[in-house]
């Protein structure tokens, strides 16, 4: 051993890969997995950049053939409607076959209450259990990042669920090399994260390099808003803004894009995706911080909800 | 070119380094966790306020940095770290993947767990206590799992007066340790056994020597921790490694367009493939040419590990899931008797007799365990003979019989190819980790078996 470490420039070496070609060559050995492994496995397709950058891998991974999967969204009803039109767009672009599980047709129906708050974000659980149950769905593609929140940080790639989608922190198969283990029971399934490994800025540079489209709520666009527990809510017939919230125009961006009731946007004058990575490049709040009502409420607050069958 | 541009470029051509710690909170390690994610701004304000106000309603003053890891409830509650940790961070030259592991020896499949993926491994030492126990365990799962480069951060130099000679010592036994293990100069990208270890004093606490260099210990000029892991080389020389490709899924779209195309779509795992080569497909044996490769939209002439391809070969031949396509001049023996290191890692155990299987890259097939003939201390490398069973935890030696014959490499040439799980086929349990061939040169010469001459 030697206590002078010689410095040597590990960026010299021809066989040396980019961090997103890394990236990008992990997340496609985890869709082939899948594909080779399961009978029946989904997308679950919001339409948001995470779910986006997944789509966009699945089509490389199995190019020039199709993609072997369905997709799945899980519908709040108040989804934004630029992004239910971006979905239906690429679904059709790609001749995908799409899945839509609707909260709102669960409230009509009686089987699900509106909550006091009016957020819809754990409404989706059901739905989406139900969906994986009726179509007997044994993978479950997810484009939940372990950068995102210090429960998802202990995710495994492939995450096994019960078949009521729970998820057992303390029961998970500790994942070794690039072996993933999909062993399943009847009516068991497995969540798989392909983009595990991704952060924020990540995603953003892949969509970059790649030119991926987004949907255009993602770039500054004026926007009446109100404010809320310090966060900028759109609004909208969901049920915002009640009395007392100022409704003004701003110029914003969405970070994350879920259910409108808790999806804050953020200021910003970023009209491009250079603008966009130098601003998240130096922000210094996360994307979850910045923009999601739902994670404010607890320490444990998306541990409960992944435990319940959350995504 | 704007400055923007100039940025996002420089980003773009950043490599990944996946590296481990193992230590305990006692060595300071999630202090030297905090200080480099913090150091670096990578911790934002509202995990460092989340963080801030859960330490202040245990009634500590200080922010708890551990905290930033502990994600759940019961490792907050119980103040340990159970499970392992996987943490982000970047600097302008390189994006970080941190596996962080608990140190204490019931976390021992945690620790194996971590260093299975990655090219280097963090092993802390208290600088008032030396190379303990732990220490050396830390070295020995490294060792086992053929991490290619381990730091020795030897922390708390601030209470030994940055003294030198405490340092020096303490790298030396270390040293002479590590050289027991028998790192080899393996051809899955290890450094050579000189260089396998760095030595860097450290205060994590104060900040000496993590990101900054130290003004305390002018008598050390090697690099801070992070200097270290930004310039640590995280490739090699491929074309020297036995190239290997598990075949994951036959893509044949069958359309008007492509009616012909049919292509072998996998990661590989080892080394390079250039079109125009000879390959040979096991188990079967048939050979063919690699016509094209297909690097996910782009036609290239080579590529290598660990890229995401489809070959394209010039003779259609029967191959699927499983197979393993690899030089023609080069290709592994195919065995159905399999002999191993492993780590247990389940809380069953696991059993002479047993039934399993056995996943190794892309195959999974029926095996029972022939023969457990010993289980291994890794604080002293001390074998214990026949013990019957493996229980979670545990390191030992395992022999298994497929049902199935196996494209095996000997784990010490190639981590992936060298690599198994052992499941159980009733419920599908994670079983045992395991890693073919011999584990330690003291094994190898032991057994005085040509084929692993280190």
């Amino acid at each position: 051993m030697t206590t002078v470490a010689t410095v040597q420039e590990g960026t010299d070496n021809p066989y040396a890969l980019s961090h997103l070609d890394s990236l990008e060559s992990e997340a496609v050995h985890i869709f082939r997995e899948v594909a080779g492994e399961f009978e029946r496995p989904v997308i679950l397709f919001s339409g948001g950049k995470d779910s986006i950058v997944m789509l966009h891998l699945a089509l490389k991974a199995f190019a020039p053939a199709p993609v072997p999967f369905t997709l799945l969204h899980v519908d709040t009803g108040h989804n934004f409607p630029e992004v239910l039109e971006y979905r239906d767009r690429t679904v059709a672009r790609h001749g995908l076959r799409l899945h839509v599980a609707s909260v709102q047709e669960y409230i009509d129906a009686g089987k699900l209450r509106e909550r006091p708050d009016g957020t819809r974000n754990p409404l989706q659980t059901v739905p989406l259990t139900e969906a994986i149950q009726q179509h007997r769905f044994d993978a479950v593609f997810g484009g939940g990042r372990r950068d995102e929140e210090k429960a998802r940080a202990k995710e495994r790639v492939f995450s096994l669920r019960d078949e009521f989608s729970q998820w057992d922190p303390r029961r998970q198969r500790p994942e070794l090399w690039q072996l993933y283990n999909g062993r399943h029971a009847p009516g068991e399934h497995v969540r798989v994260f392909p983009i595990s490994n991704w952060t924020e800025l990540d995603v953003w540079q892949y969509i970059a390099r790649e030119g991926i489209e987004l949907p255009e709520i993602y770039f500054a666009h004026e926007r009446e808003v109100f404010n809320r527990s310090g966060m900028w809510l759109t609004a909208g017939d969901w049920g915002g803004p009640k009395e007392g919230e100022q409704v003004e125009t701003r110029q914003v961006r969405y970070r994350t894009v879920g259910d409108m009731s808790c999806t804050g946007a953020v200021d910003s004058d970023a009209t491009t995706l250079d603008a966009v990575i130098t601003e998240i490049a130096a922000s210094r709040l996360t994307e979850r911080g910045a923009t999601r009502a739902d994670d404010k409420m607890s320490e444990a607050a998306m541990e409960d909800r992944k435990r319940e069958g959350y995504f | 070119m704007t400055a923007l541009t100039r940025h996002t470029e420089q980003l773009s051509t950043t490599t990944l380094l996946r590296f481990a710690t193992a230590g305990s909170v006692d060595d300071g390690k999630s202090t030297l966790v905090g200080r480099l994610l913090h150091d670096s701004k990578s911790v934002l304000t509202d995990q460092l306020e989340a963080v801030e106000h859960a330490s202040r309603s245990r009634g500590q003053e200080a922010p708890d940095l551990a905290l930033l890891t502990d994600g759940l409830r019961a490792e907050r509650e119980q103040g340990i770290t159970i499970d392992v940790a996987y943490r982000y961070f970047a600097t302008p030259r390189r994006r970080f993947i941190l596996a962080d592991t608990p140190g204490h020896v019931q976390y021992t499949r945690n620790m194996v767990t971590g260093a299975s993926t990655a090219e280097l491994a963090v092993v802390l030492v208290d600088a008032r206590n030396g190379v303990v126990e732990q220490t050396r365990r830390h070295a020995a799962v490294a060792a086992l799992l053929r991490v290619p480069h381990v730091v020795l951060a030897v922390n708390k130099m601030d209470l030994v007066d940055y003294a030198e000679p405490v340092f020096a010592a303490i790298a030396e036994e270390f040293t002479a340790y590590a050289a027991s293990l028998g790192v080899p100069g393996w051809g899955s990208g290890g450094d050579p056994q000189e260089n396998w270890c760095t030595a860097i004093p450290i205060s994590a606490l104060a900040g000496d020597n993590v990101v900054e260099p130290s003004s305390h210990m002018d008598w050390y000029g090697g690099p801070t921790v992070l200097e270290h892991l930004e310039t640590v080389p995280v490739s090699h020389d491929l074309t020297a490694c036995h190239a290997r490709f598990p075949v994951q899924y036959v893509i044949r779209p069958q359309t008007a367009e492509h009616p012909d195309y049919r292509g072998y779509a996998g990661q590989i795992a080892a080394g390079a493939f250039r079109v125009g080569e000879a390959v040979t497909v096991l188990p079967s044996g048939r050979t063919s040419t690699v016509t094209a490769i297909d690097a996910l939209g782009e036609s290239v002439d080579i590529a290598w590990a660990p890229q995401s391809v489809t070959i394209r070969l010039a003779d259609d031949i029967d191959i699927s899931r499983g197979d393993l396509i690899a030089p023609a001049d080069d290709a592994p023996s195919v065995t159905r008797d399999v002999e191993a290191t492993v780590c247990h890692v389940a809380d069953q155990p696991l059993t002479v007799g047993q039934r399993v299987l056995l996943k190794h890259t892309t195959r999974t097939v029926k095996a029972i365990v022939k023969d457990i003939p010993s289980r291994l201390t890794l604080d002293d490398l001390s074998q214990h003979p026949a013990p019957g069973r493996l229980d979670a935890n545990d390191i030992g030696r395992v022999v298994v019989r497929t049902a199935e014959p196996l494209a095996l490499d000997a784990y010490a040439d190639s981590r992936r190819t060298g690599s198994f799980l052992l499941i159980d086929p009733a419920d599908g349990t994670t079983l045992t980790a395991g890693m073919a061939g011999a584990s330690f040169a003291a094994e190898a010469s032991a057994t005085d078996d040509a084929e692993w001459n280190f």
